[in-house]
């Protein structure tokens, strides 16, 4: 748990591995990210988790608010729109201002890639929870529903019962996608596979926490 | 946008001659038996040509021994070879499903010259 990056999905497509298979792709744009604050066991008490803050796309001007502003400064770094904290093994390898790109990974490492899923609004069981339909004929007046809510008895509806309700919009993380490139001065890294949230969203991209062997 | 291209560039054939629906074509395609490899060539007609960029696909039709065989190839595949147009056909249509129904002298397709 050490590398990470910021990144933007772009959009999925598929390429060809050394095999000749077509493989489906997600392609981001990874970066650059500074560092724009780095925290340590001795400054900021955390047990024995460093952290190192990542900003992401400079721009937005003067639509930081004068705190934040002050804390790019400090940094030396152009006021960006998203902040984001990684857990980082050793927090001396890096210091405010340091730059991450695309090519800290490369080919072949797994990553695991988090963003905030698509919303869904109120959906039902069946899309929600994968619950099983009703007959769509032959009389059947039971289509979607979501079933028994369970037993008379205790006259009410237990706590974590599954019902409709509100579908994505949360965090969602995959963990092992393949890194298929990565490029540094184009800012590219394409993974394996598909990515939480729509195109254009803000993603998280981390070394994974589980070793595929 | 503009990234997927730069990543699909790099995977995209340039030697590919220009065809469509109607004509006729050779695919040289390469099978992997075991540890050899080997090419396999399929002629037919081309039924249609879809998607775009590095996922354009193309439907080739046959008719061996009386049974109709097509085959969709990934235009940009690795494993396809070489694509040779044998015949030029002159069509109206850029997706040629009617062929499926025709056997024959009527499955015919008048070529241009």
């Amino acid at each position: 748990m050490s590398k990470a990056i910021l990144a933007r999905k772009v959009g999925m497509t598929q390429i060809f591995d050394e095999r000749g298979h077509a493989v489906p792709v997600t392609v981001l744009e990874a970066g650059p990210c500074y560092v724009t604050q780095v925290k340590s066991v001795a400054t900021d008490g955390y047990n024995s988790i460093q952290v190192a803050l990542v900003a992401f796309k400079e721009q937005k001007e003067q639509r930081v608010n004068r705190p934040l502003r002050g804390h790019f400064k400090r940094a030396g770094v152009k006021p960006c729109r998203w902040l984001r904290e990684f857990k980082v093994d050793d927090p001396s390898a890096y210091e405010p201002g340091h730059e991450l790109r695309a090519d800290i990974f490369s080919p072949g490492d797994y990553v695991d890639v988090s963003a905030i899923s698509k919303g869904k609004g109120f959906a039902g069981t069946v899309k929600r929870l994968g619950f099983g339909r009703g007959p769509t004929s032959h009389g059947s007046h039971y289509h979607r529903g979501p079933g028994s809510l369970g037993a008379v008895d205790p006259a009410r509806v237990f706590k974590g019962r599954p019902l409709p309700g509100r579908m994505g919009g949360r965090r969602r993380t995959v963990q092992n996608l393949r890194v298929m490139q990565a490029d540094g001065e184009k800012n590219i890294l394409v993974v394996k596979g598909s990515v939480p949230g729509p195109r254009g969203g803000l993603v998280e991209v981390r070394e994974t926490k589980k070793r595929k062997v | 946008m503009d990234l997927i291209k730069e990543v699909e560039k790099q995977y995209l054939k340039e030697d590919i001659p220009p065809f469509g629906p109607g004509d006729t074509v050779r695919v040289h395609v390469k099978v992997v038996e075991g540890s050899r490899e080997r090419i396999q060539v399929f002629e037919g007609v081309v039924l249609r040509r879809q998607g775009r960029g590095l996922r354009e696909t193309f439907t080739v039709r046959r008719v061996t021994y009386g049974v109709g065989v097509e085959r969709v190839f990934p235009l940009h595949a690795p494993s396809i070879s070489k694509i040779e147009v044998v015949k030029r056909g002159r069509v109206r249509r850029a997706r040629l499903y009617y062929l499926r129904r025709r056997v024959g002298r009527a499955a015919r397709i008048r070529e241009i010259r």
